[in-house]
């Protein structure tokens, strides 16, 4: 529950009186206001500068340092206010949470230094508002980050003893500087893909001719010594592939990496041409095989940061590209179909159907102009020069904006990406935050059932056990609790609502048991045909049980008479619970454990309720009575 | 087969495309105005600054002392820094409480019972006035201030979809993980026992005389009316 909201508790729990007149059964206690007091100012002095609240303010949150006692470990006596040395800058922030709820992070703090004052106050920085979170998860990622280099390069320096031969070379690979022999290697690799790379390139230069046939290209005229330059390199890329496969963790990544997809496919083709030589029939895809061969160059990107980035980048703005693809596509295919329609009417038109229009709009929209096709009527005239004035808008205007976009849309969609991933973990401290506070009731129902049952025990100077709850928690709680006891229903953690579920569809239900029961032969088997106000015997051994089970604490619980067959069980479980639920601190030697039997005239008369409502005199005289039936299951 | 007249068409449909493109351009450049459509700009209503009347005259209107009435109004101010809350920040606030549920519908009821001049909003006066006949009142005025809250019309009687509509909003508030399960006729029957029990002439209604006569005979109910007492 928010700090912020407190006030308005007064508000909830008067309206609560709506509630009273449908309720059936009578209502708890209110909880004392023990140490009610007048609401007082207090000073808090940090390292010589005053900060004055109310005390309830503070008292919001009793989970950190200034919400609960441990203030008074700063109590000046003299000056009678709270003296803490510590930065008052950050303090406000602080302060600022209690009052309002929200922690801010200040920009030009110091991400170290925040995160020391939280820690010393106490707060979780998962608490920071929305407004700041971004903010807070950035710096403080850059200072891992940050961290993470430093130590890096330290690491670095020492030498790692007991790495295998197959991680050195790995990181030989990955990162050339290591040893002398990666950096030996990088650069005889680099080498090789250039001599590759250029050979492809000289192999199609015409290279003089060779009397008494045309001109050839280089790679005809010394066919023998390409093919030999062409072995050289691409062995060494198999060895280099071959060792890079053996050294990688990860073999089968590795394998889909992108980088060793070119790797393949740079020397595929020369392997395809051993194999294929003799063959004229695949001959024309043997010489498309080795356009691959140009795929050589892509391997400089391991050689190259920028190039890797490059290709990062394009990749992230694919979308980007895409839609101005798709765009320009579709300004393609209008001007196109109106250039066709427009030269239709002239004779000897080159745009002899739309497709063929589409190389006309292209060369115009890119102010190319080549001039192989032009319009010869007065329309398509018009509508050419719409086209190449709409091509200088549709392309050359987005070109800077695309590129500045590149930056700017980069890093929005990180920001997005960031964005989601923290709205599912922000939606997920919501969740925490709420069933935390719902299991904060729960557990204090627990807690305030224990201290009760301690109490009729005979108890009473038991200290509290358990975490003590403020005043407006236990306010809180009791609201919850007028709630349930309106509706007759109790709340129950998740946990325990599956496991009702599955255990009443495990039930086979007797149906001589009761005479509610019995009206109902056919109960089906899932938890939702069970009507709440059924007070049936069989729920109710299990709900002890499992109640049991949940709660770990002595409760006292009558066995029934009667014997059920899922008595066993349920007496196995509570063998099991029970013994989870000594307590260091109770006095009692022995364990009793009893269900207390459910009323049965139906209606809405409250089934096992171990907390007799204090208000109504009856079930108090029914608690010795009970006290009396018990059977001792002892030696658990 | 393509006639003359149809390059001549085309001819015409260019220079159409020509002026129209020529009126666009001109209208970017707002030298004329084609504009027809009315751009909403959402004004913040909530705007409106409400001050409440004085400490005085409230505490001489309700049942509060001055020192309570400030601590009020300092929560208040804080979650409502505007001075009147709307349904929404009611909704809002209400569902901090039950974090199990769906406290939606009942705090809709709730915030009408509230806002007595159906305005849609509820000032401090409002608040403290309802406050002080809940926390403050007799029991004749706490009852009949239910009997409001249940009467969602405001037509004098409670009916039983009346009744069905706030029973089942209390039910909401107890969310799904509820011993035992809730089942889809639990809020009926509560009702059938509810009318069973007030509407003494059993005419399918519950007016105020027939409310306040069944609470007052009813033992459980009175005692929880006084249970509220010391909340402030």
């Amino acid at each position: 529950m928010a700090a912020g909201v407190a006030a308005w508790l007064p508000f909830a729990r008067a309206a609560a009186i709506g509630w009273m007149p449908v309720a059936n059964c009578p209502m708890p206690l209110a909880p004392a206001d023990k140490n009610k007091r007048q609401d007082e100012l207090i000073v808090l002095n940090v390292s010589g500068r005053r900060f004055q609240t109310w005390r309830t303010t503070l008292e919001r949150y009793p989970d950190t340092l200034l919400g609960s006692t441990e203030k008074e470990f700063f109590f000046n006596e003299d000056t009678k206010e709270y003296f803490f040395d510590r930065d008052p800058e950050v303090f406000r922030c602080v302060l600022n949470f209690y009052r309002t709820g929200k922690l801010h992070y200040p920009r030009y703090e110091c991400i170290s230094a925040y995160d020391d004052e939280l820690a010393f106050y106490g707060i979780l920085p998962e608490i920071i508002g929305d407004c700041c979170y971004e903010e807070y998860k950035d710096r403080k990622r850059e200072n891992a980050e940050r961290l993470m280099d430093d130590n890096d390069s330290e690491n670095n320096q020492e030498s790692m003893p007991s790495l295998s031969f197959r991680q050195t070379m790995w990181r030989a690979f990955e990162n050339p500087h290591t040893s002398t022999l990666a950096l030996v290697f990088y650069y005889v690799t680099g080498f090789f893909i250039a001599v590759s790379v250029i050979t492809n390139v000289v192999e199609t230069v015409p290279c003089g001719t060779v009397p008494g046939s045309k001109e050839l290209p280089c790679g005809e005229r010394y066919s023998v010594a390409f093919f030999c330059l062409d072995t050289a390199c691409v062995m060494i890329f198999t060895v280099e592939y071959l060792l890079r496969l053996f050294a990688a963790p990860s073999r089968y990544r590795f394998v889909r990496s992108v980088m060793s997809i070119i790797d393949v496919v740079a020397i595929m083709p020369y392997y395809i041409g051993l194999v294929m030589t003799n063959n004229e029939d695949v001959s024309g895809a043997f010489v498309t095989l080795r356009v691959f061969r140009v795929f050589r160059i892509f391997k400089f990107s391991r050689h190259s940061q920028g190039l890797r980035i490059l290709g990062y980048t394009l990749k992230s703005c694919a979308s980007e590209l895409g839609f101005l693809l798709f765009s320009l596509t579709m300004a393609i295919i209008i001007f196109a179909t109106v250039m066709f329609y427009a030269e239709k009417g002239s004779s000897a038109s080159k745009f002899t159907s739309i497709p063929a229009s589409f190389w006309y709009t292209i060369v115009t929209m890119t102010t190319l102009g080549y001039g192989d096709m032009v319009p010869k009527t007065i329309a398509g005239k018009i509508f050419g020069s719409i086209c190449s004035l709409s091509g200088v808008l549709v392309i050359a205007l987005p070109v800077p904006v695309i590129v500045s976009n590149f930056s700017r849309i980069y890093h929005q969609n990180q920001r997005a990406d960031k964005r989601r991933a923290q709205k599912k973990a922000r939606l997920a401290r919501i969740r925490v935050a709420k069933t935390g506070s719902s299991n904060a009731y729960l557990h204090s129902k627990r807690n305030g059932l224990l201290t009760e049952a301690l109490e009729l025990m005979g108890t009473p100077e038991e200290e509290h056990v358990g975490k003590s709850t403020s005043l407006i928690e236990s306010q809180h709680h009791h609201l919850l609790h007028c709630l349930e006891k309106t509706t007759n229903h109790e709340f129950i953690d998740e946990q325990m609502f599956e496991q009702n579920c599955m255990e009443s569809s495990m039930q086979n239900y007797p149906s001589t048991r009761s005479p509610s029961l019995s009206s109902h032969p056919g109960l089906t088997t899932t938890c939702c045909s069970r009507r709440s106000k059924k007070t049936t015997h069989l729920p109710n051994s299990n709900l002890p049980a499992t109640r049991l089970r949940s709660m770990q604490e002595l409760s006292t619980i009558h066995i029934q008479g009667s014997e059920q067959p899922s008595l066993t069980t349920s007496r196995s479980s509570l063998n099991l619970k029970a013994d989870d639920g000594l307590r260091p601190n109770c006095k009692t030697s022995q364990i009793t454990t009893a269900i207390i039997s459910i009323p049965t005239p139906p209606a809405l008369t409250p089934e096992g309720e171990s907390r007799p409502p204090p208000a109504s005199p009856g079930p108090n005289t029914n608690i010795p009575s009970i006290a009396s039936n018990v059977v001792k299951v002892s030696a658990l | 087969m393509w006639a003359e007249g149809e390059s001549e068409g085309l001819q015409t449909l260019g220079i159409v495309v020509v002026l129209c493109s020529s009126l666009k351009l001109l209208h970017y450049l707002r030298l004329i105005d084609l504009s027809d459509d009315k751009i909403e700009d959402e004004l913040e209503m909530t705007m409106v600054c409400h001050r409440p009347e004085g400490l005085e005259q409230l505490e001489a209107q309700t049942n509060f002392t001055k020192r309570e009435l400030q601590v009020l109004y300092r929560g208040f101010k804080n979650e409502c820094p505007s001075g009147v809350v709307n349904e929404e920040t009611f909704k809002q606030i209400y569902a901090q409480f039950f974090p199990h549920g769906d406290a939606s519908m009942y705090a809709h009821y709730l915030f009408h019972a509230f806002d007595i001049t159906q305005t849609g909003s509820v000032k401090f006066e409002d608040f403290v006035t309802a406050l002080s006949i809940l926390l403050r009142g007799t029991v004749h005025e706490k009852l009949r201030w239910t009997f409001n809250l249940y009467d969602i019309n405001k037509d004098g009687y409670i009916n039983k979809e009346e009744m069905m509509d706030i029973v089942k909003a209390i039910y909401d508030m107890m969310g799904k993980y509820t011993y035992p399960v809730l089942k889809e006729d639990t809020p009926r029957q509560h009702v059938d026992v509810f009318f069973q029990k007030m509407d003494k002439n059993k005419d399918g209604i519950v007016t105020l005389d027939e409310f306040l006569e069944s609470c007052q005979e009813d033992d459980n109910i009175m005692r929880s009316l006084q249970l509220f007492q010391n909340v402030m």
